[in-house]
Parts: structure tokens; C-alpha cells; sequence
């Protein structure tokens, strides 16, 4: 089981690193996030040693970004064929999918540490609280993983990448926007309440903003990692369907 | 049909059986039943769109059938998937691959995959590469080599665990016709213990290579017989071509050759070569033979035809009700 989960999560993330995809990802994440951070958070006004202005703005950095990345998980290996020699190998499609899911996971991790940078200014500026940076990256990963897990079952739909790349964007969107105070006032105000109290539970910004500042709840952990579980066995199901077409 | 009844062993064959897929309204595969033995290489032929490449895909495990089943040395492939994918390798159509990983990674990756042990996967790579010729491209991305090449990528990522069976879909399709006859070769040498399936629309390929012809048209099975046997189905068989000198087809000869019995037509050729039919694959030769002796007539050449594969092939690919392919006369 490791074994064949590794075999694919490695040639996955190998494959990020063979085409230029992964030098100008990292590259974007990292010049996008400071500048966010610098110019639109006010880092230096706000004169506060902490990382809150750099962690506020990763939902949205993460709704453009992990698009691209999650489009090709599935919808390329159907354009181009090669899912029918994956899929004749012995290997489970579980194996596949959580192969294929950790290794763009992981590369996140990478674009994420690629940050550092901004960790080492604050704490040399000032004196921050690094146990709350810590959680707020370790959320700030998580939420990456639910974006990818999404985007993986969103791509396993087609093999046109730029209709899994816009699904995706989509799926993002609503995800973020479930927490965001006028939409969550707008569904509280149309649907009965524990339905708008489900759905607004299901927000990333919600969830992510309370483990930015400090808390590493169990609800938040466990609600970004159950998110993550359900799509990847969505995709697996998904998949597994798509081999009677 | 004409196969010594030999005891086999169960656990070493593939059983397909009323194998059955649909897309749609569209019958692609339609109750396919075959066992095949080791040492055997089976064509799969049929024209374009009969069902070939949708029964490989089931074969090797990659499309769900709707109904059957297919048990590779006793190992359902529904059921017992990671097993009896084990035992397979498989060239899907078109050869497709990871396009920017190096021939060398990606072959590393199979090995992987299919759980080469750590020790053997250099040697077992080294193995392939030299077998199929690829030392020069062996640090190349896939994608920038040449179709040919390509296609050897693929064949070698089929071999690399050695497997126990072998499914080709159209191996030697974009090859140059010395590459065709190495990876003919290639697969004669790999037939004498181990099950070897190819997919082709190239006749003279199941000439060269298969034991076995299994003829496909609109998903069911036509024909499953030795290409020798499907041969003496032709008209053709049995068939004696002539070179005369000068003798116009208006001529005595021809008509005493026409009412020979046994004989069904003659026909000329387009090089000018007499082509005596005969009836169901009567053995005329010698008849003819006595003819021109008696007329003193010496031809410059006489051979008996085997039969034409061709000719059997678009008789039973061909659709009942229309006449969308003519009989074409002449050689």
C-alpha cells in the first residue's frame, strides 16, 4: 500500500519539478503573498509583530492559486492518454488519488516554507507569538489540502483542464464565501436556520480564521481534514465511475 | 478448430467470457468468448471501430465491462484486480506515456508501480532499453522523440517486469518497417512461454507473427482459427496463377481451362497473369497442368495460391445489408 501510494506520489512531485510549473508557482506565491501582505495589509503601518496581514489574505492567494494546480490531477492524464496505463497498473485507485492528491499537497508545503522569509522579518523587527505563526501555517496548509481535495474531484469530471480549472475556481468561491458576513446574512435571512448554520459552519474563512489567531481547535483541525477525506473518497468514487464510460 | 485437444492447466490461461459492452445505443463488444493458452500470440483483427481496443481495455482492466467476465490465470480482473494485473503487460493504443518525464524516470516509475524490488529495477530497466534500442534516448523526455520511438517506450514499459501475458494494442503502428520487423521478431521470441495478444489492422502482421487469428466485427467474434485455416476459407485457395506467353484470353486454352471441372472462373490480371479459380478449394494444379502439357504450352511461371487473408477478412467483416466494400477483383 505504501509502496504503490509512493511510487505515484513521487513521479507527481518529480513531475513539478521537471517542467518550470513549480520554480514559477513558488515564485508567484511568494512575490503575490508579500505583496499582499506589505502593500494592501499595511504591515509596516500596522507596527504589530505578527503575521495576521500575511495569513488574511491565503484563503483568496489560495482560490487563485490552487486551481491551476489541482486542474491537471486527472483532467491531463485523460487528455493525454496516460490515465488507461495508470490505471492498468497494479495499483488500487485509492492509491492513485491519495498519491496524486499528497504529492500537489506536499509542493504546497514547499511554496508555503518558501515564505519563511517573512517569519524570520517579523521576528527580527519584533517579538512575535511563534506558537500562534505556527498554527496559523499549519491552517494556512490544511486549507491548501481542502482546495486541492475539491480540485481533484472537480478534475476527475473532465478532461478539458481549463472546465476543471473554473470549476474549481468556482467550488472555491462558494467555500470561501459560506463565511463571509453579508452572504452569511443573506442565507440566514432565506434558508431555515440549521440549514444557513450547516452551510455557514462549512466556510474555510470561518474555520481558518480562528486557528489564525492562535486557537488550533479540533473542530477547525477536524473540519478541514474531514473536508479533505470526503473529497478524496469522492474522487476515488468519481474515478472508479469513470471506468464504465 | 484443428487444435490438439491437450489437457490445460486452468490457472495458466485467460478466460473471456461473453464479454459485453455498451456505450450507449452503440454495441461495442457483444458476448466475446475465447480462452487463449501459453505460447500462444493472438491477432485480434477487425476494421476500424469493431471492438478491438475495447476488449483489450477490459482485458487489462482499464474499462468495466457491463456483463462477463475476464480471469487471467484464475484472476478475475474485476475481482481480483491488483493480482491479475500483476500478471499482464500492456501497450495501450497509441502508446501513451508521461510526456516530460526522461525515457530513464519514467521506466523507474513502472518498476515502481508494479513493485520491482529495489535491487532489480536498474537491471531490469537496462534489460528493456537495450532490448528495444533506446541507450541514445534513454535521458530524453518522451515527448520529444520520435513516434517510433515512442512506441518502443511503450513496448519496453510492457516488458519490464517480464510478464506472463502480453497485450499489445497495434505494436507496431508508426514503426519503420525495420523497427516492424525487429518488434515482430521481438514478439516471436517472447511467445514460446508466455501469452501474447496483439490488436492490428495489418494482415501480413498475423501472418508473420500469430498462431492464432481472432477476427472481431461489430463487437462479436467472426472467425478464431490459425491464419492457414482462414486462408483455405478464400477463394483464392487453391487458386493457380499463370504467366503465358502470348495467348489471348479469347483462346481455345481459356475455354478448355474454363470448363474444366473444378473450375470456377478465370480471371485475368492486372499484370497479365491467368488466375484459374477453382470451386471451393479444389485441388486443380494438376488438371491444369495436363492441359498445358497436352497443348504443348510452356508457361514462364505457375504457382498454386494458399489462400488470401484479405479476401477472408472483408468477407466476414462485411455488412450484411449494404455493399459498402465490393469484392475487388484481380491480385
Amino acid at each position: 500500500m505504501m509502496n504503490r501510494i509512493g511510487a505515484v506520489f513521487k513521479r507527481e512531485l518529480a513531475g513539478y519539478f521537471t517542467t518550470p510549473l513549480a520554480y514559477i508557482f513558488v515564485s508567484v506565491f511568494v512575490c503575490l503573498s508579500g505583496f499582499l501582505t506589505f502593500e494592501l495589509g499595511s504591515f509596516f503601518q500596522r507596527e504589530q509583530a505578527d503575521l495576521l496581514t500575511f495569513f488574511t489574505f491565503h484563503p483568496w492567494l489560495y482560490l487563485v492559486l490552487m486551481p491551476p494546480l489541482a486542474m491537471r490531477l486527472w483532467a491531463e492524464e485523460r487528455q493525454t492518454g496516460s490515465i488507461e496505463l495508470l490505471m492498468t497498473l497494479p495499483l488500487t485507485t485509492a492509491d492513485t488519488v491519495l498519491g496524486k492528491f499528497l504529492a500537489a499537497w506536499v509542493f504546497c508545503g514547499f511554496a508555503l516554507l518558501a515564505t519563511c522569509p517573512i517569519w524570520w522579518t517579523v521576528n527580527y523587527l519584533g517579538d512575535p507569538d511563534n506558537g500562534i505563526i505556527l498554527a496559523a501555517y499549519l491552517g494556512s496548509w490544511l486549507m491548501s489540502g481542502s482546495f486541492l481535495a475539491m480540485g481533484s474531484f472537480l478534475s476527475a469530471l473532465t478532461k478539458n483542464q481549463i472546465i476543471a480549472f473554473v470549476l474549481s475556481l468556482v467550488g472555491g468561491v462558494i467555500f470561501l464565501l459560506l463565511g463571509f458576513a453579508p452572504v452569511a446574512s443573506a442565507l440566514q435571512a432565506v434558508l431555515p436556520k440549521p440549514l444557513a448554520e450547516l452551510l455557514i459552519s462549512m466556510s474555510f474563512l470561518t474555520h481558518f480564521q480562528s486557528i489564525t489567531r492562535g486557537v488550533l481547535d479540533v473542530r477547525d483541525v477536524g473540519f478541514f481534514l474531514a473536508f479533505v477525506i470526503c473529497w478524496l473518497l469522492a474522487t476515488v468514487a468519481m474515478v472508479n465511475w469513470k471506468r464504465a464510460e | 478448430m484443428g487444435r490438439s485437444q491437450r489437457e490445460w492447466n486452468h490457472t495458466f490461461m485467460i478466460e473471456i467470457q461473453s464479454l459485453t459492452k455498451r456505450f450507449g445505443q452503440f454495441m461495442a463488444v457483444d458476448s466475446l468468448s475465447l480462452t487463449i493458452h501459453p505460447g500462444e500470440v493472438i491477432g485480434f483483427l477487425g476494421p476500424n471501430g469493431a471492438g478491438k481496443s475495447t476488449t483489450m481495455r477490459m482485458i487489462a482492466g482499464f474499462l468495466k465491462p457491463d456483463s462477463g467476465r475476464v480471469t487471467i490465470f484464475g484472476q478475475d480482473i474485476e475481482l481480483q484486480p491488483l493480482s491479475a494485473k500483476r500478471l499482464l503487460g500492456y501497450l495501450p493504443e497509441g502508446a501513451p506515456s508521461y510526456g516530460d518525464m526522461s525515457v530513464e524516470s519514467f521506466l523507474r516509475f513502472i518498476a515502481e508501480a508494479r513493485g520491482v524490488a529495489r535491487q532489480q529495477r536498474q537491471s531490469a530497466i537496462d534489460r528493456v532499453v537495450n532490448r528495444l534500442h533506446l541507450q541514445e534516448v534513454r535521458r530524453r523526455p518522451i515527448d520529444t522523440l520520435s513516434k517510433g520511438f515512442q512506441r518502443r517506450v511503450g513496448i519496453a514499459q510492457a516488458l519490464l517486469h517480464d510478464p506472463q501475458v502480453l497485450l499489445l494494442d497495434e505494436p507496431t503502428d508508426g514503426l519503420d518497417p525495420n523497427q516492424k520487423y525487429e518488434v515482430r521478431e521481438l514478439i516471436r521470441e517472447l511467445a514460446s512461454d508466455k501469452i501474447v495478444i496483439i490488436s492490428t489492422h495489418i494482415l501480413e502482421e498475423v501472418e508473420a507473427v500469430c498462431q492464432r487469428a481472432v477476427i472481431i466485427h461489430q463487437g462479436r467474434l467472426v472467425a478464431d482459427a490459425t491464419p492457414a485455416e482462414l486462408k483455405m476459407q478464400s477463394d483464392y485457395y487453391q487458386a493457380v496463377e499463370l504467366e503465358l506467353p502470348n495467348i489471348s484470353t479469347g483462346s481455345d486454352l481459356w475455354r478448355q481451362l474454363e470448363q474444366l471441372p473444378g473450375v470456377k472462373a478465370i480471371t485475368r490480371t492486372e499484370t497479365g497473369q491467368w488466375l484459374v479459380m477453382p470451386q471451393q478449394g479444389e485441388p486443380i494444379l494438376q488438371p491444369v497442368q495436363a492441359i498445358l502439357e497436352a497443348r504443348s504450352v510452356t508457361p514462364h511461371s505457375i504457382a498454386v495460391s494458399n489462400g488470401r487473408l484479405d479476401d477472408v477478412f472483408r468477407r466476414v467483416t462485411q455488412d450484411p445489408a449494404g455493399h459498402s466494400l465490393t469484392q475487388a477483383g484481380g491480385l
